[in-house]
């Protein structure tokens, strides 16, 4: 199934946190854990997940740190932060209203209080 | 294996290029190629074929490049003019600028000239000319940047009427009064520098990141004007030495034609350099601020402790209040600068400097600033003082709102965003206010 440009653009951002709040974690094993999730049905380009960490970086919403892999590689570690946590409880209720709201008409049920 | 090192390689340099990828992003990105790499090979696939893949769903580079410069527009703004520019167009940008600073020259030239003709009053000269040169130099400016940024037609207009009203107001007001007149000549090129600014963000006066960007280049403006004219007083002193033995009476008129005609002509050449020559005044600023930062925390706080101990009770006059008014733009532009230029990196010694440094100016203006208030409860309010108060407290409200975003910045509990978010929402307070002092205070000091 495609899932439209626009709604992937939209759960990205919630996505990611919610991801983060399961503990620190860098791109590659984000982007993995995003295709094991969706069960490959989320197509993203791998690419833009970096863009979209330096901006929730800038907003303070998550911390980035180089580490090192188990490789010895560099690599970039991101954490979530105390406002990257609000932020994600905001977008929750905005995404449990909108499902909540859809699933009236479409006939399937969605807790009232969160998932 | 060597050859999808060579191949890692080759697209690692496709994708920095641009220059809207740095180093680090640049790093991270191979990382995750790298791993995308190995883990398809351990699948099976050939070294080729895993490369293959791997690159097409990091995505196509000119897209990715794009996302980056979206996300760091001030890596992209280093961008705008002239990475993509065909030759033709870069030397039609020179052509483009050189004609409109030819225009700002005989502009300049003209407004002399109306100046010296006779019946005028001679001492009036200067004043008119200041005035003529503020509303036909900065306009010139605008102007270039309308048009270099194809600003939509509406906002053109909108634009025009507004400096339109300004320019006339200029003319119409009277000259003579002592102090209004300089209150004028000095806040006239501010209010139209806030016109240049409309025009430099193609009218997107609401973006923040745009806003940012005009913070930015005003900064390095001044910079690139400096340095143009450095170089222009001893091109004009040596002329002047060198032609002295054999043509005195030449000299005047290189002082009459050529220095101010040189003098706002660097105006839109400086402003073009800004765009042009980018990443040399982008290298130097943050260099700039980290030497001057530290030096201006120290003599800050050594004046604040010195006015305590000694001068709290002095009086001090309105020249000094000027003095600290310079010294608060001063400061707050450091910090602007600064902060702009820092990464999203870890608070640390500069941050807590720049702390002290807006702490000891706020301490040492409020010491100034009760001792003013005394002195307008004994004298009363004359225009000048009411253009130095309320400058100094419009820039103390942003001082003080900046020390606490530092601090908090600090304390690592609100990004480095916050505090230029600030900022560009404060510029139409600094705009209104330069508005108010050179068109609305004039007339209630009955021009004085």
């Amino acid at each position: 199934m495609n899932i439209d440009k626009d709604l992937v653009a939209a759960m990205a951002t919630p996505l990611v946190l919610a991801i983060l709040m399961e503990g620190s974690s860098y791109g590659y094993a984000i982007l993995k854990r995003v295709r094991e999730l969706s069960a490959g049905e989320l197509e993203w380009t791998d690419g833009m997940l970096y863009p979209l960490l330096h901006r929730l970086e800038r907003l303070g919403h998550v911390h980035a740190e180089w580490g090192v892999s188990p490789e010895g590689r560099r690599r970039k570690y991101y954490q979530i932060t105390e406002t990257g946590r609000a932020q994600l409880a905001e977008q929750r209720r905005q995404w449990v209203t909108a499902t909540r709201t859809l699933g009236g008409l479409w006939g399937f049920a969605i807790p009232a209080t969160g998932v | 294996m060597e050859q999808l090192e060579a191949r890692i390689k080759e697209w690692r340099s496709a994708i920095v290029r641009g220059g809207t990828v740095d180093d680090g992003d640049a790093d991270e990105l191979e990382a995750h190629l790298r791993e995308q790499v190995a883990e398809l090979e351990a699948s099976g696939l050939t070294p080729d074929e895993a490369f293959l893949i791997s690159v097409g769903r990091l995505g196509r580079v000119d897209q990715l490049t794009a996302e980056f410069a979206r996300e760091h527009s001030d890596r992209l703004w280093k961008q705008l003019t002239l990475t993509h520019a065909p030759a033709e167009d870069k030397r039609g940008s020179v052509l483009v600028m050189l004609g409109f600073a030819l225009l700002a020259a005989v502009l300049i030239q003209v407004a002399r000239l109306i100046a010296d003709m006779p019946g005028d009053g001679r001492d009036l000269r200067e004043e008119w000319f200041l005035r003529g040169a503020s509303v036909t130099v900065m306009p010139a400016l605008a102007a270039y940047f309308a048009l270099q940024r194809r600003m939509p037609r509406p906002r053109v207009i909108a634009l025009a009427a507004a400096v339109a009203v300004v320019a006339v107001a200029a003319s119409v007001f009277p000259y003579g009064g002592e102090s209004t007149t300089v209150l004028i000549a000095l806040h006239l090129p501010v209010v139209l520098w806030f016109a240049v600014g409309v025009a430099y963000v193609g009218g997107e006066v609401g973006s923040h990141p745009r806003r940012m960007d005009f913070i930015r280049f005003s900064g390095e403006w001044a910079i690139y004007y400096a340095l143009i004219a450095l170089g222009g007083g001893v091109l004009v002193g040596l002329t002047a030495l060198v032609l002295g033995p054999i043509a005195p009476e030449m000299i005047e008129g290189v002082f009459e034609w050529v220095v101010p005609s040189g003098a706002v002509g660097a105006v839109i050449v400086a402003a073009w350099l800004v765009e042009a020559k980018k990443s040399v005044i982008e290298n130097i600023a943050p260099v700039l601020t980290a030497i001057f930062t530290p030096l201006f925390a120290l003599m800050l706080v050594v004046s604040a402790v010195g006015y305590a101990a000694a001068g709290a009770g002095r009086e001090f006059d309105r020249d000094l209040l000027i003095v600290f008014d310079v010294l608060l733009l001063v400061v707050l532009g450091l910090i602007v600068y600064g902060i702009s230029a820092r990464g999203p990196s870890k608070p640390g010694v500069l941050d807590a400097l720049r702390l002290v440094a807006v702490v000891a100016a706020i301490a040492l203006d409020l010491l100034v600033l009760v001792s003013m208030f005394g002195r307008v409860g004994e004298f009363g309010l004359t225009a000048n003082r009411v253009a130095a108060l309320g400058l100094n407290l419009v820039l103390l409200v942003n001082l003080a709102v900046t020390a606490w975003h530092i601090a908090r910045l600090l304390a690592r509990r609100a990004p480095a965003m916050r505090l230029e978010r600030w900022q560009t929402s404060y510029l139409p307070v600094l705009a209104a206010w330069v508005l108010a002092v050179a068109l609305v205070l004039p007339p209630l000091f009955a021009f004085a």
